[in-house]
């Protein structure tokens, strides 16, 4: 069964991908999608029977890489903590999938998009049932493949292959640090499968490593260096300038990859890692301030963009921050928790972002719709669903997963937690406004581009089937599984798959009333705030932003972090390129070199050497000469 | 044994397709096909004589298998021959690469088709010759011997500056082959012997080692190359016809990092254990230098070659890491190399036989004319970029995580390859295949033939089954390398031993 659900969309990339153009789109389309929905149904059955009935396996499949004492096998690893990815996953994909045959169907090219998608599914759930950490990073790098493939679907547009390689690099940037927590894994344990790194951790508590001439803790710097890679993959501040402009992808790309799935894998990974970063508590301090940090960054420059699935990728990078506070403060199972709610309603808005823009034809800027509401009301009220689930509305899912998270900040142990408890509240204010302005912006109020709205009109049912399942996913997915989550069920569900100190779900359930109230205070206060900004006076916005043109500026320009960053790191780079090659190699090297010892030798035997016949018998007649000399030693060596 | 010499018939096969070329008379079009049959038969069999020598190998064994020996010169030296885990995979990819390079040659040579064949096949003879043999002054015959070829190749069918090419690459390879002869005549005098396996168990004074490694250094860091001695290979492989790029990226740049392995490390384990730092700050500075340089490039090929020298940093910082993993992906990464960089240097010359240019501002928008080169171009730069999946990750991650066990700085500086072979891959293949295809020249160029397409194929195979499963070479020389790395230490314990006593 496991091998059914990771290989059919493998399966369906290579029947999509390799003859594509010979069966045609339409085949193309519904095979892939066909084997997404067997795998998806295949993936709540896994759920049922590991994380309810305690069935984990792990399935060898052949041997990776072996020499001398390491050791990496090909192997599938279902536990409840995968379970619960492989249900996210092959969930929102099916759906993805679903939906792309009605988005893409003018696109010329829909098998390759198809067989992408399949391949990104594949890459992840690879990622998810990774035994070692090798296997880990291969599911790594191949949806960061992928990412980089769908971002530049659109390969005639400059902005998208920029935007590509963007996600790419600065990936890489992250991975980078991921491959060097692997090399220190090995070294001080010997062994890159989880099982031994498990086991061998805790005698690890107390070594160092030297690390240029710093003394480091040997778990601390390794959970660090792990954390880089999941800062790259998951978008989190210093490392999230590549999500906004991944944007440029197709839409259904923008659902699955950079919100449902991929950009959660760094939340994953440092949930699978629980008991590496459960002994280095400077790590997790670390992990804490980042994540809020995220949170309340993206946040705020998330209040003034204009493109609608720009505001939604900020949210995103935002709840990816709440995701990390909670695993910071060591709640794993309550990040993972958001991150299986955070899947639904966010996938869903970015549909339905992708339907609006159908209806718009391809105009993303929220400043050009209004009123869209009677027009495409499924889209409308699947939007509001989703929106009230992101902004944590009670009873929907968001609300239970993300109050579950600023509790845990409240309750958490370690230094950073009350920091993170202030901005993840702040933040959920933050995110109510920016979520109900784009829905106010886009769906009420006064058309702005009538010729646009005129044609507006509802998307097929094709698209709507998904938006609807979402829809009920971004309600259903909260209450019932809430005990699962951040309950009483929590050490029984997931068992060996998470280390977590039972204090802190307990502590959760007796934070004080005013606590476990700040954030739905705090969304009323963004809903409300939103409203009267943009329903009653809409002239009041424009004026702020006038009064406060710098801080305008700046938010608008993402804290400048493109600029600074082609600054420090992109210009330099290809200016010591530039240098290197010119002055480098060419004058130095070459000049005190090669060039330099021709320019003599040349001036000697311009006119006796022709072309390529001279130096060649110079050549063999040097070696000949050597080879002579090599034989008149041996004869005459005495030896 | 066997009955029959089967690893000099892999060796010398190719020579007497030579001979059955140069006795086809004439110059016209069917002596020129003829010259062409010829060649890709003899290749073709030469890599299936030499697919027995896989069969019948024991890769349980760290021995020289397949030995041959026999007195020569007058009894002055020995005619001796052998292949261990760490040389016969080289010996494959010549083999196999050889009738790549023959078909993919088919219609673009036109001029002196039958001395361009030969040059081949008689190239083709002394690279198997440099790895299997197990005599110095042998090794020195087909090492150096190996070159004379390849100037030929680039000094006649190549490009327009083909003359200062080859000067450089003359000037940089005498330098070091002659230092390299003054250190084998130096390791006579000390051990009156040049055969090969009996200078492993021969322990030069630690002193004596220094020099002679550094001679040997001397040639192999040129052929590596590594930096500063770099500089012949861009030029090179800009001048140099497709398949001549091919076999100096994917064999003859092989065998300097052969020769650390079979010279360096077993020969003079005290001076390498010494002299290691340096090995190490050479190849990072070749890691980062070279890469930020590729950045810049506006010529295909010289993109490439510079991508080359940063990846066989990789291989010297692994070699002299000492370490198993170290040394099993220098060895990887060099097959998988040579199978990269051949491919990616066809890719080249499938576009340049087009449009008869390198620059990179002169194509774009190729993938709207082009899917299948696309996606073959694209497999190859993921390989390039170490991409997990293909070959290139497999020997950089071993590389990596073997020197990281010896000495932290090192690899993390060299782990910023990573990030930075991804700017200069993706950038090109961005402005190669990528956007709108805007050029009027472009606008009906046609996709990969069938010819290109019989060449391109087995390389994306490959990559991707090594990339998944790299168990065949992995496991072709463990253990070789097992071998090489016990009695690198036992030395290095001696030596330990000795000055402790002094």
């Amino acid at each position: 069964m496991y091998h059914t659900i990771v290989f059919l969309p493998l399966l369906g990339c290579l029947i999509a991908g390799l003859f594509g153009r010979v069966i045609g789109a339409r085949p193309s389309e519904v095979v892939t999608t066909l084997f997404l929905f067997i795998s998806m149904l295949l993936s709540w059955l896994a759920l049922a029977r590991v994380g309810f009935g305690h069935e984990e396996t792990r399935v060898v499949l052949f041997s990776f890489i072996r020499s001398g004492e390491l050791n990496v096998d090909w192997a599938l690893r279902v536990d409840t903590l995968t379970a619960v990815m492989l249900v996210v996953v092959t969930t929102i994909s099916a759906l993805v999938h679903l939906y792309s045959i009605g988005y893409m169907h003018e696109d010329p090219h829909r098998p390759r998009f198809f067989a992408y998608l399949s391949l990104f599914t594949f890459a992840m759930l690879m990622l998810v049932t990774a035994d070692n950490l090798v296997q880990l990073f291969f599911g790594w790098e191949g949806v960061g493949l992928a990412s980089y493939l769908l971002i530049g679907f659109w390969y005639h547009k400059p902005e998208a292959n920029a935007a590509a390689i963007k996600a790419f690099i600065v990936n890489r940037v992250g991975d980078f640090g991921f491959a060097l927590g692997i090399f220190a894994v090995f070294m001080m344990i010997g062994a890159v499968d989880l099982e031994t790194i498990f086991a061998q951790a805790p005698t690890l508590t107390g070594k160092t490593i030297d690390f240029f001439g710093w003394q480091a803790d040997a778990l601390t710097l390794i959970c660090l260096l792990l954390f880089m890679g999941a800062m790259g993959k998951s978008a989190q501040f210093l490392l999230h300038t590549w999500l906004p402009d991944a944007m440029e992808g197709p839409t259904p790309v923008s659902a699955l990859i950079h919100a449902a799935t991929m950009v959660t894998a760094g939340v994953f990974m440092v949930a699978r890692l629980s008991p590496l970063f459960e002994l280095a508590p400077t790590a997790q301090t670390v992990v804490t301030f980042f994540g809020a940090t995220t949170a309340l960054f993206a946040a705020t420059v998330g209040l003034v963009q204009n493109d609608i699935k720009r505001i939604v990728a900020y949210s995103t990078c935002s709840q990816l921050g709440y995701m990390f506070v909670a695993m910071g403060v060591g709640a794993y199972s309550v990040g993972m928790f958001h991150l299986f709610t955070h899947a639904f309603f966010k996938a869903l808005l970015f549909l339905g972002s992708g339907s609006v823009i159908m209806a718009m034809h391809h105009e993303q800027d929220i400043r050009q719709m209004g009123g869209l509401k009677d027009k495409i009301p499924f889209t409308y009220w699947t939007m509001v669903i989703g929106t009230l689930a992101l902004t944590g509305f009670p009873l929907t899912a968001g609300y239970f997963s993300k109050d579950a998270i600023i509790e845990a900040a409240y309750a958490g142990q370690n230094p950073m937690a009350v920091y993170a408890f202030v901005l993840t509240v702040v933040a959920a204010g933050l995110t109510a406004f920016y979520s109900w302005r784009l829905v106010f912006k886009t769906f009420h109020g006064h058309p702005h581009d009538h010729h646009a709205y005129d044609h507006a009109h509802e998307s097929p049912p094709v698209v709507l089937i998904p938006l609807g399942a979402l829809a009920v996913g971004s309600i259903a997915a909260g209450w019932p599984f809430k005990e699962y989550f951040a309950g009483h069920h929590v050490a029984e569900f997931f068992r060996e798959s998470l280390k977590q100190g039972g204090e802190i779900i307990d502590a959760i359930h007796h934070v004080p009333f005013a606590v476990a109230m700040s954030p739905t205070v705090a969304m009323l206060i963004g809903l409300l705030v939103s409203y009267q900004f943009y329903i009653r006076r809409p002239d009041i916005p424009v004026r702020l932003a006038e009064q406060h043109e710098l801080l305008y500026r700046f938010l608008l320009n993402k804290w400048y972090f493109d600029e600074i960053y082609d600054f420090l790191f992109v210009r330099p780079a290809l200016w010591l390129g530039r240098l290197l090659w010119k002055r480098g190699d060419g004058w130095v090297i070459d000049g005190f070199g090669p060039d330099g010892v021709s320019a003599r030798v040349l001036d000697v035997t311009r006119n006796v050497v022709r072309l390529q016949t001279g130096y060649l018998y110079h050549y063999a007649f040097a070696m000949l000469i050597g080879v002579a000399a090599l034989i008149t030693w041996f004869m005459f060596g005495g030896r | 044994m066997t009955g029959w010499p089967i690893l000099s018939v892999t060796t010398f096969l190719p020579l007497v397709g030579a001979l059955f070329i140069l006795m086809i008379r004439g110059e016209d079009d069917i002596a020129k096909r003829n010259a062409r049959w010829v060649a890709l038969w003899t290749t073709i069999v030469t890599f299936l004589v030499s697919l027995i020598l896989v069969s019948r190998f024991d890769a349980s064994s760290p021995e020289f298998q397949f030995v041959e020996r026999h007195a020569w010169l007058g009894g002055a030296t020995f005619y001796h021959m052998g292949v261990d885990g760490i040389s016969l995979p080289f010996v494959i990819l010549t083999t196999g690469l050889m009738p790549l390079c023959i078909i993919a040659s088919w219609e673009v040579i036109d001029t002196r088709v039958k001395e361009y064949m030969v040059a081949f096949l008689a190239l083709e003879t002394l690279m198997v010759g440099t790895f299997s043999a197990l005599d110095l002054m042998l090794f020195y015959l087909f090492f150096e011997g190996g070159l004379i070829p390849m100037f030929l190749i680039i000094g006649i069918w190549g490009g327009p500056r083909r003359v200062y090419a080859t000067f450089k690459f003359f000037l940089y390879t005498l330098l070091g082959s002659v230092l390299m002869l003054l250190a084998i005549m130096a390791m006579y005098w000390q051990a009156g012997t040049t055969d090969i396996p009996a200078l492993m168990r021969f322990a030069f004074p630690p002193e004596m080692q220094i020099w002679l490694w550094l001679a040997f250094f001397a040639s192999f860091a040129v052929k590596m190359p590594m930096w500063p001695v770099h500089t012949w290979l861009p030029d090179a492989h800009v001048e140099a016809p497709t398949a001549g790029s091919v076999i100096l990226a994917a064999i003859l740049l092989k065998m300097g990092g052969y020769g650390f392995l079979r010279f360096s490390l077993p020969m003079f384990p005290h001076a390498s254990m010494e002299l290691a730092p340096l090995v190490f700050a050479l190849s990072v500075i070749a890691i980062v230098y070279t890469s930020l340089v590729a950045l810049v490039q506006e010529d295909m090929k010289k993109l490439i070659a510079y991508s080359s020298v940063a990846h066989m940093g990789f291989v010297t910082m692994g070699i002299f890491a000492a370490t198993t993993q170290g040394v099993a992906g220098g060895i990887f990464q060099m097959i998988s190399h040579g199978l990269v960089s051949a491919a990616l240097f066809l890719c080249v010359g499938v576009v340049y036989d087009r449009m008869h240019t390198r620059e990179i501002a002169a194509y774009g928008g190729l993938v709207n004319r082009m899917p299948l080169y696309a996606a073959a171009f694209m497999v190859f730069t993921m390989a390039n970029v170490g991409l997990p999946g293909t070959s290139g990750f497999v020997g950089e991650f071993l590389a990596l995580i073997g020197t990281f066990k010896a000495n932290i700085p090192v690899a993390t500086l060299a782990t910023l390859g990573v990030i930075l072979s991804a700017g200069y891959a993706l950038w090109l293949y961005r402005k190669v295949i990528f956007g709108v295809l805007e050029k009027p020249a472009l606008a009906a160029i046609p996709d990969l033939d069938r010819r290109e397409i019989l060449v391109l194929t087995p390389l994306v195979l490959l990559t991707i089954l090594f990339g998944v499963y790299p168990g065949p070479i992995l496991d072709m020389s463990a253990a070789s390398v097992a071998q090489l790395l016990e009695n690198y230490q036992q030395a290095i314990g001696t030596a330990k031993a000795a000055a402790l006593m002094k």
